[in-house]
């Protein structure tokens, strides 16, 4: 369990270190580390974290560093007090990496901010996040998130239909993410998902 | 004042819901309008800075105003503020959802939310495509790196400490006149 602690802040704290670009890139990152790397938890139950992140107060970045902190312990046989240790580690981990460069920064590096080379950095770093962001929607689209037409063609087509409700929903017509979330919900208990 | 940098953005951390970008109107309120603890170009700026840095959009501001405001120790619980309403709330959550996951009802919910969540993560590609400015020269990197996560399992890490890499290396001795 040390070492599954031990990795837990590890992980986290090369995810807040390296979480350029925001909340959703910093989510391909633990979506990399937490289902791809370390196997955590299923693909399904990280997007269940996303739902849940989404829909509750906070950035995301926190959100989901407190929920995977949680269920790693608890899907790893452990009682849940020990999944609050998690949970705390893993925010906590989250949060040093930008309390170290930020005091840095305000104090240091704000006169170099456009210097040549850091401008250099950033225009290979900037891309590659919108990168970053393709490759994990990519990897959302599975069958347990959406099912197989050959598995359960119902749900299948009822998947792809709430996708794009819920993309065109919230990019052209600006519906807020809890309201489609709480339909998208309700649409699943009737039809039975 | 320790306690007020903590109170006000314990109240930014609870009422804003959707994720870093969502907070900056209710920062903009609390910290320029009501505190005055910044003017509304110095935010902008801290805006700048906090999004070309790595880690968390909003303790990032926090971060930078709490430290501006009351040093090291002002910086520390303006992060704390910033988090703890999260941190709780989704605590509470996991305590919960564990023994409710099983349900039929509860399954049948998510599975109906799960579709609407990759397309949540779907829509910000052609927002940040735009904002990183990504034209035909330059849309190899994001389908590269993309292919290398999706396709090869190539950690998304890697992919940003190369692309870190290539682009100080590319500025510094390929490109020949410097923009």
């Amino acid at each position: 369990m040390l070492l599954l602690l031990l990795q837990l802040f590890w992980t986290f704290f090369l995810i807040g270190l390296f979480g350029f670009g925001g909340g959703y890139a910093m989510l391909s990152m633990i979506q990399g580390e937490v289902v791809g790397h370390y196997h955590w938890m299923t693909m399904g139950q990280f997007t269940d974290i996303v739902a849940i992140s989404q829909s509750t107060p906070g950035p995301i970045g926190i959100n989901s560093a407190t929920y995977v902190g949680y269920t790693a312990l608890v899907n790893a046989g452990y009682e849940p007090y020990w999944g609050i240790l998690g949970s705390f580690l893993a925010t906590f981990a989250v949060v040093l990496p930008s309390f170290i460069l930020m005091l840095l920064i305000s104090k240091f590096l704000l006169k170099y901010r456009n210097h040549p080379s850091v401008e250099n950095v950033f225009s290979g770093l900037r891309p590659a996040v919108v990168g970053l962001l393709l490759a994990a929607a990519l990897l959302l689209m599975n069958s347990e998130n959406f099912s197989t037409m050959s598995e359960n063609p119902w749900r299948f087509c009822i998947s792809i239909f709430l996708f794009a409700f819920a993309f065109i929903g919230q990019k052209v017509y600006r519906l807020g993410p809890i309201l489609i979330i709480l339909l998208c919900g309700f649409v699943g208990i009737i039809l039975g998902l | 004042m320790h306690f007020e940098l903590f109170k006000t953005f314990f109240q930014i951390g609870l009422f804003t819901i959707g994720g870093g970008y969502a907070m900056i109107p209710l920062i903009e309120r609390k910290v320029v309008d009501e505190k005055g603890w910044v003017n509304e170009n110095d935010l902008l700026d801290l805006i700048a800075i906090a999004q070309s840095c790595p880690g968390i959009f909003a303790v990032n501001i926090s971060i930078f105003i709490g430290h501006k405001r009351k040093g090291n120790w002002g910086a520390l619980v303006s992060a704390i503020g910033t988090c703890l309403p999260s941190f709780l709330c989704i605590l509470a959550i996991a305590l919960i959802f564990q023994q409710f996951r099983e349900n039929v009802w509860v399954e049948h919910f998510f599975n109906g939310i799960r579709p609407a969540v990759v397309a949540f993560i779907a829509i910000p590609v052609f927002r940040m495509a735009k904002s990183a400015r990504i034209s035909r020269y330059n849309v190899w990197i994001p389908i590269v790196s993309a292919f290398l996560i999706w396709m090869l399992g190539v950690s998304p890490i890697f992919v940003i400490l190369a692309a870190g890499v290539s682009g100080y290396v590319y500025g510094k001795y390929l490109k020949e006149d410097f923009i």
